[in-house]
């Protein structure tokens, strides 16, 4: 086929994924997900278990082992089998704790301890490069088989596996990194995977159909071929099955489709919960059995129908190549590549999750030192960022791994050395999930036991480093060193976990995962009081015994709980740094919090799910706030309002009680009198003097009426003001004089500072002299001294205008009383003195406002005293 | 002497007016002008009949019946009062044995003692 | 009414020793993977061992299906009787 139709091809295949990821991402985001969470794109999504490594490698694996390929299908074969009680409680209990990847199922089983996720981090990648490498090989040898003409033998071919890894890398990204779910889940991803499944499996079955039928004489002939093979020299040997081996391999891939970053993203992370498995369950070793049960009649007949020294790693392509069926050479082609980007597309995805969720971030957040919770577009943008960092990362290792190793052969084994550094990982995450007893410290010792003993025994001499272990002969060289950096991370993690002694984070976690329980609904159980009190203790030592108590249970209650112990959540734990940091400092919170509650507030999950939660809690409680606001100010103007009315009807019924009685008694003498007058007995000097009463106490009568007409002129702002240039000595002159009437009888020494009365002011003259003649008349009424006199002193403030004293030398006004003179019909003394409503001072008050001054009573003066402030101007008068 | 009638009210107008009234009947009008010092009035003075106004300076009316009632000397505190009042309101002076509003009648006034007093 | 206790009874045994079962037969399948290799591997490196291990792995997806099936089966009768009984569980 020529290179540029293959290319074609190719691009067109690729644009139907991006195609059908780019939709699915969009029928999930409208929440339309009901076909692509059907059990059965589920059970298709797993099967990037069959990766290029399957695809074409199984086939080769046969030619030179026989029956042993079937391992790497069976031991999955088996792990299924228990998918009811088995992995349906794996992915209830992941689910549970929101596990994004296995490194992370192994941190939060331990303790939330993230050094051991970046262990567990760092051999998913030193496992994963290679394997990567070996599919962008894959795709490149196909290339270079089937492209039947080559445009540029070098540059062109040699960029294949770059242009490979770079495309993969954009759609990974695309469809990889688009948000950053809480669920961790990609529909785009998974769909087109499932499509890449059916693919796959249409073009090996198609193969197989072909082969069988086709080149062989039905399933008979192929069955006796492989009898055959017995007596053949080229299979004798290799096809006679090693148990040793057979075991291991077994073992080694049913741990595999466990802990392959890329098995646990689709099985684990992807699922939306553990139903699916009752269909995967049965359905997913089906669609093993499918693609390995033409695997050996290809193997057959691939090395009988080609030439000798044709690579069998390719007879799925050579085959119908060699028997002319061009479409179906095409298909495997597509099938092939396939398997190779789906693989490398979710394992890229697992293996960035894994490094940026447990290298970036936390390293990260090392180095800024950010107080958890805090800065949460920040932190969401970094973690994506830094996937998409991962992901090309993790695309370029692979290629400059392809590019390095050059060679075919040293890839072949990359899937089993790949599959046994992740084993490495399965005896802490299965004690773990089964054995409470099982503690970091024995997950640390058995963790890195088999990575090391896996670095020296099977990857350093897989890519040419190191020799073999030195066996007896007759074992298996890379069986001994399975069965013994297993047996020895097992016993490590067994033996260390039995003396040591997991600290309460981990006993909870423990409990949790072994009992399955919600590790936050049942808090009491999960999450007991061991590790509030300790922070409890702790932040009393920080504020004070009684502080602490009631902050915990403040927050006690705002959970719901009674007593002073909070549940742990991520959101107290940071409100409790924040807290504490108040006090103490962020980092020294941050230490201290680290080590009372055992770092919970460090995985990136917890992170996360904190600003999520703090940011959705601070709109909330911004809305009830503004809304709280926003009723308290009505409630407080509705009760201002109606403090105003009682108060205002409260007055107004004082108010008219005043007027009716002021108006009643001098109305009760003139017609008490009047009625007297009509009796024809009475004496005309009688008779003379009651009319003079009368006349008296109607002019009583007017002068209160006038007094409320003006009190109620002047508080209703209507009063006319006749401003003019007056001299205050004139005003204090005409008063004195006017006032004089009152008590006539007294004579008052009035003391008058003369040269400093010549003042002009700016004002309304007459009512001045109003105020004046009121001041100086209450002072003749009131005052009781024996030898009465009276001072008046005026003076001009720096800020203009005037300033009025009048005091007298009586015994002055009562300071309890001294607030009351200004109020209406407060009269201080019997009405005889008086002579009025008791509205002079009010109506005083109520025309110096007008004339923007004020009159006071001044206290402690030897008698009473009241000062009367004018300003320069009156309001209002400008110029 | 035992007047018949003491009089407690600040308003020398009303006052003079009322004794002018009840002096032509033929009664014997004391006067006391202050709230203060009205208790003690009645108890020097003994009268039969007790015309309270109100509205008093220093002691309210109302307040002096009170201590009129509460009086240990049963005879004392069972004088007969006629309360008058300027503020047409009536009730702050439940315990008098009569209320008469200002502006009142002179015959009601003359007919109200009588009453009174001969209780 | 004498014959729901019964049912009831029934309906959950037969949910446990389906459980049994579901636990039982991954043990069994790695048995009959593994003795026939270390017992006689030259005999079954070849046709025979082609027909047995696939025959074997086209039994248990059968198996599993079935099981599956049951399993589901029973507890959904499971749900029903705890919504009448909730002892029944």
């Amino acid at each position: 086929m020529p290179f540029e139709a293959l290319l074609a091809t190719c691009l067109c295949y690729v644009a139907l994924m991006f195609g059908v990821a780019y939709a699915a991402d969009r029928a999930a985001a409208a929440g339309h997900v009901r076909w692509l969470d059907h059990p059965l794109v589920y059970t298709l999504s797993l099967s990037v278990y069959c990766s290029a490594w399957t695809f074409y490698g199984a086939v080769g694996y046969a030619s030179r082992s026989g029956l042993e390929f079937a391992t790497i299908y069976l031991g999955p074969t088996i792990v299924f089998t228990g998918a009811w009680w088995g992995l349906r409680r794996l992915v209830r209990v992941a689910r549970m704790h929101h596990v994004t990847s296995v490194a992370d199922l192994i941190s939060a089983r331990f303790g939330k301890s993230n050094r051991l996720a970046a262990i567990v981090t760092l051999i998913a990648v030193i496992a994963s490069t290679p394997y990567i490498a070996l599919q962008l090989q894959s795709v490149r040898l196909s290339f270079e088989l089937f492209a039947t003409s080559r445009p540029d033998e070098g540059g062109a071919l040699g960029g294949t596996a770059m242009w490979v890894a770079g495309g993969l890398a954009l759609f990974t990204i695309l469809f990889g990194t688009r948000n950053l779910a809480a669920d961790e889940r990609h529909h785009g991803v998974v769909t087109a995977i499932a499509l890449e499944a059916l693919v796959k499996l249409v073009a090996f079955l198609a193969l197989g159909v072909f082969v069988v039928w086709g080149l062989a004489d039905g399933p008979v002939d192929v069955l006796r071929r492989v009898g055959d093979a017995a007596q053949d020299p080229r299979f004798a040997d290799g096809w006679v099955l090693r148990p040793d081996r057979w075991t291991a391999l077994i073992l080694v891939s049913g741990a595999a489709i466990l802990t392959l970053p890329r098995m646990f993203q689709v099985m684990v992370v992807e699922a939306a919960d553990e139903d699916r498995l009752h269909v995967a369950g049965w359905a997913f070793p089906a669609y093993l059995f499918a693609m390995s049960f033409f695997v050996l009649p290809i193997a057959v007949m691939g090395a009988e129908i080609l030439p000798e020294g044709a690579n069998p790693d390719l007879y799925v392509l050579t085959l119908p190549a060699a028997a002319g069926q061009d479409m179906l050479a095409l298909l495997v082609f597509l099938g092939g590549f396939s398997a190779a980007t789906s693989m490398v597309v979710v394992c890229a995805i697992a293996v960035a999750t894994m490094v940026s969720n447990h290298w970036l971030v936390p390293g990260w957040l090392a180095l800024r030192r950010i107080p958890a919770g805090e800065g949460t577009d920040d932190l969401r943008g970094f973690v994506l960022n830094a996937r998409r960092i991962a992901i090309l990362a993790i695309m370029a290792a692979g290629w400059t791994y392809h590019q390095a190793s050059g060679g075919a052969a040293a890839l072949a084994t990359m899937g089993l050395v790949a599959f046994t550094g992740m084993a490495q990982v399965l005896p802490a995450m299965l004690g773990g999930l089964l054995w409470r007893g099982a503690n970091r410290k024995g997950a640390y010792a058995g963790i890195c036991t088999g990575f090391a003993l896996w670095m020296a025994l099977i990857f350093l001499p897989s890519v040419g480093m190191g020799g073999d272990l030195p066996v007896p002969a007759g074992v298996d060289p890379w069986t001994a060193a399975v069965a013994l950096s297993l047996a020895l991370n097992t016993a490590a993690f067994i033996g260390v976990s039995i003396f040591g002694f997991p600290d309460p984070v981990e006993r909870l976690q423990g409990l949790s995962f072994v009992s399955a329980v919600e590790p936050i609904r049942h808090s009491r159980m999960a999450r007991g009081d061991d590790r509030a009190e300790p922070l409890l203790a702790m932040a009393r030592r920080v504020w004070g015994t009684d502080a602490a108590l009631r902050y915990f249970q403040a927050e006690a209650q705002a959970q719901g709980k009674s007593g002073y112990l909070p549940d742990l959540t991520p959101r107290f734990l940071t409100a409790l740094e924040r807290r504490l940091a108040g006090s103490i400092g962020s980092a020294t919170a941050h230490a201290m919090i680290d080590r009372v509650a055992g770092g919970v507030a460090l995985t990136v999950a917890d992170l996360l799910q904190v600003a999520d939660e703090a940011q959705r809690a601070k709109e909330e409680t911004q809305r009830l706030e503004a809304a709280r606001a926003e009723l308290a100010r009505t409630a407080r103007q509705l009760r201002e309002v109606n403090d105003k009315l009682t108060a205002l009807s409260i007055q107004k019924d004082a108010f008219l009680g005043q007027i009716s009685h002021e108006l009643r008694t001098p109305m009760t003498s003139v017609k008490a009198f009047s009625e007297i007058l009509k009796d024809p007995s009475i004496t005309p000097e009688e008779r003379s003097r009651f009319a003079q009463i009368i006349h008296t106490e109607a002019g009583r009568l007017t002068r209160i009426l006038d007094d409320l007409l003006d009190l109620s002129v002047l508080e209703g702002g209507r009063a006319q003001l006749t401003v003019t240039a007056a001299n205050l000595h004139d005003l204090i002159t005409r008063a004195l004089a006017a006032a004089s009437a009152t008590r006539p009888e007294r004579s008052f020494v009035i003391d008058r500072d003369l040269p400093a009365e010549h003042l002009g002011v700016i004002t309304d003259a007459d009512r001045l002299l109003q105020v004046l003649i009121n001041v100086i008349g209450n002072a003749r009424k009131y005052c009781d001294a024996p030898h009465p006199a009276m001072r008046i002193r005026v003076r001009r403030p720096e800020a203009g205008g005037a300033v009025i004293d009048v005091v007298d030398n009586g015994s002055g006004i009562d300071a309890g009383r001294q607030s009351l003179i200004f109020e209406k019909f407060s009269r201080l003394n019997d009405p005889a003195k008086a002579g009025g409503a008791g509205l002079g001072l009010a109506i005083c008050k109520e025309i110096m406002a007008a004339l923007g001054g004020s009159i006071s009573y001044l206290p402690g003066q030897g008698g009473a005293a009241f000062r009367v402030v004018l300003p320069a101007r009156p309001p209002g008068q400008a110029g | 002497m035992q007047p018949d009638i003491l009089m407690i009210e600040d308003e020398p107008n009303i006052a003079e007016a009322v004794r002018f009234i009840l002096s032509r009947d033929g009664w014997q009008v004391d006067l006391h002008v202050d709230g203060a010092g009205g208790i003690e009035a009645i108890m020097d003075r003994r009268p039969r009949l007790v015309i309270l106004d109100l509205m008093l300076p220093n002691r309210s009316g109302a307040e002096i019946l009170l201590d009129l009632r509460r009086a240990q000397d049963r005879s004392l505190a069972a004088t007969p009062v006629l309360m008058l009042t300027a503020r047409g309101d009536t009730e702050a002076a439940e315990q008098a044995d009569a209320v008469l509003a200002k502006p009142f009648d002179n015959e009601e006034l003359r007919r109200m003692v009588r009453r009174l007093i001969h209780a | 009414m004498p014959e729901r206790p019964l049912f009831l009874e029934r309906a959950s045994f037969r949910r446990r020793r389906l459980g049994d079962a579901a636990r039982i037969l991954p043990v069994l399948a790695m048995i009959l993977m593994l003795v026939p290799v270390w017992w006689m591997p030259a005999s079954i490196s070849f046709a025979t061992g082609a027909v047995w291990f696939f025959g074997l792995w086209a039994a248990l997806i059968a198996g599993v299906f079935a099981l599956h099936r049951a399993l589901l089966r029973a507890e959904a009768i499971a749900i029903r009787a705890a919504e009448v009984d909730p002892d029944a569980l």
